[in-house]
């Protein structure tokens, strides 16, 4: 093998799927026959995971830290449910899409606030526009429904074909189907030149510009994106449970999305989908044990990951897949090895 | 003759202090210049405005004959001027593999392509392997860039630069902080950069700047004291005086 096509190998190795990946989508797959009684909560997980999956894209890859990214959840959620509501858009993929695209122009248009300044302007500047948004939906509430939220919300069939069930599986399969396909969008595009380029910027932007990197460009393009993953979540919440009130907007939904990403990690993407099985799963562990103080041991857990850190933490919690994977394919287990902090 | 890189009467000032005062330099197509000074002249100054880091408070900076003076930082590099920093600006996380890779791609315009993954480009390939062979970076191509000894992390930041094709480079310090071991590596590889390419040398090592530069101006306070052809430098009276007044250079 010559130096160039190994170089060529080399430079695909993150972007070749693992065999711990595969698995990893057999398994949640497999959970949608496993567990026929709790696809409300894994409906849940997964719309969850999407959201975190759409803060690690501008968190883990482009360094930007974000306080107030239910904005774009809420955006979403109330576009969806309006145009279910009023009838505008019936087909509830296409209104999904429109929904997303709403978040998005959204995200773009702020994305001009947010790039400028440091961590702590940043975290300001989001939490500031998540708390406006919250305001401006209450203040209209002849077209949001003021705190009552939107009610009535009838979804019709997806595609015309499949109903949504009152057990929630059509729901389910059919957030599972959009995780997967944006998950693969986002896939492509951290493997790509531009991906990469985010990550140089998230390391060093001083020498990002110096090797001719447009980085304001490049963050607006991504925190564009992102904004359109949390625009589809937040449609995904409204379409599946039939409702969209304030809450969407809730600075706890801006800060639990960094929870879930400190505990599953950033900058490889399933971070935030480990990170919100992980986290409802203690949640609903908690509650069910203190319904009154289980944010005191989800806040226990969290200070726990942080001082013993995630790096080790994984190797500990993986330590038997890995060694059954070693065995298996005689390579290295790559469920999950983050490489850079939160 | 043609000049590649020049400054017209450039001011920058930090509050009250005049770091760069009405410096004019012209730097030749294919010369091998250095910029040297003592401590505090405002030599890194100098090359933050001209890669547009910093921007001056008057005069002009042309590149190739093109006024660049307003251009963002990145926008220079496309047109052919790259630098290295004196204390290595790498990226922590990545590797020289995908540090060189996304500098290749940036030049070629593939930057913000967002569907092609990495290494499916034979063309961006070809580049990658030919600078990791020239660097010796080969062998660590896919070590984090932190875990690099020095002297590798030193050669992966003047190949960043080199893989922008520039026309115009300027080197900032290039053998700081290299131990002794390892300087032979970056003096062979700034010896070898191809003629077409037009360097400005910033160094402390008189060793370095005497082998290496064909032409050489000093910078006193920010403004020039003199230029000329190495020799003449070393010989200059004035220069002895103010900067290498306490040693003496043998050309």
């Amino acid at each position: 093998m010559n130096a160039s096509s190994d170089v060529g190998y080399h430079a695909q190795r993150q972007s070749r799927w693992h065999y711990g990946e595969v698995a990893f989508w057999l398994i949640v797959l497999a959970c949608g026959f496993a567990f026929p009684t709790r696809y409300l909560i894994m409906t849940d997980i997964l719309r969850l995971a999407l959201f975190a999956m759409s803060l690690d894209l501008i968190l883990g890859y482009a360094g930007i830290v974000s306080l107030g990214h239910a904005a774009f959840f809420g955006v979403g959620a109330y576009a969806a449910g309006l145009l279910a509501l009023h009838g505008i858009i019936n087909e509830p993929v296409l209104a999904l899409v429109v929904a997303g695209l709403a978040a998005m122009v959204l995200g773009f248009a702020t994305s001009f606030l947010v790039i400028r300044g440091v961590d702590l302007t940043r975290l300001m500047v989001t939490l500031g526009i998540a708390l406006l948004l919250e305001a401006l939906a209450e203040r209209f509430s002849n077209i949001t429904g003021g705190t009552d939220g939107l009610q009535g919300i009838e979804m019709q069939p997806i595609f015309g074909q499949i109903p949504f069930d009152m057990f929630g599986k059509a729901g389910f399969f059919y957030s599972l189907a959009v995780l997967f396909l944006l998950f693969l969008l986002a896939r492509r595009v951290v493997h790509s030149p531009f991906g990469l380029s985010l990550r140089a910027i998230k390391n060093n932007p001083l020498r990002a510009a110096a090797i001719g990197i447009p980085v304001n460009r490049r963050l607006i393009a991504i925190y564009t994106l992102a904004a359109f993953y949390a625009g589809i979540a937040g449609a995904l919440f409204t379409q599946t449970t039939a409702i969209a009130s304030l809450d969407v907007f809730a600075f706890e939904r801006s800060a639990d999305l960094m929870l879930v990403l400190v505990i599953g990690g950033t900058g490889y993407l399933y971070g935030g989908l480990i990170g919100a099985v992980i986290f409802r799963m203690l949640q609903e562990l908690f509650s069910t044990i203190t319904p009154q103080y289980w944010q005191f041991w989800i806040g226990l857990v969290l200070v726990v990951i942080v001082l013993v850190g995630r790096q080790r933490l994984h190797r500990w919690v993986l330590y038997v897949p890995n060694l059954v994977i070693k065995q298996v394919a005689g390579r290295r287990a790559i469920v999950a090895v983050p490489e850079s902090d939160a | 003759m043609t000049i590649a890189l020049e400054t017209q009467n450039l001011e920058k000032t930090f509050g009250g202090l005049r770091v760069t005062r009405d410096l004019s330099l012209k730097i030749e197509q294919g010369a091998r210049h250095a910029l040297i000074g003592p401590n505090g002249a405002g030599k890194t100054t100098v090359i933050n405005q001209l890669t547009g880091v910093l921007k001056p408070n008057s005069g002009r900076i042309l590149l190739e004959g093109q006024d660049i003076t307003d251009l963002p930082v990145h926008k220079r590099v496309l047109r052919g001027l790259s630098r290295t920093f004196q204390i290595n600006q790498l990226y922590p996380d990545l590797t020289p593999l995908e540090t060189i890779g996304l500098a290749v791609s940036e030049r070629l315009g593939h930057g913000g392509d967002w569907w092609r993954r990495m290494g499916t480009r034979n063309d961006v390939n070809d580049e990658i392997a030919d600078l990791l062979n020239r660097f010796h970076l080969l062998d660590v191509m896919n070590e984090q860039t932190v875990t690099l000894p020095y002297g590798k992390q030193r050669l992966l930041e003047i190949a960043v630069a080199i893989a922008g094709k520039p026309r115009v480079l300027l080197l900032d310090e290039p053998a700081a902080g290299v131990p002794e071991s390892e300087r032979h590596d970056i003096l062979a590889v700034v010896g070898a950069l191809p003629r077409e390419v037009t360097v400005l040398l910033i160094e402390h090592d008189m060793d370095l700047v005497f082998s290496f530069a064909d032409r050489i101006s000093v910078l006193v306070s920010g403004a020039l004291l003199t230029e000329g052809p190495p020799g003449q430098v070393a010989r200059d009276p004035q220069v002895k005086a103010v900067y290498l007044g306490e040693e003496a250079v043998n050309v």
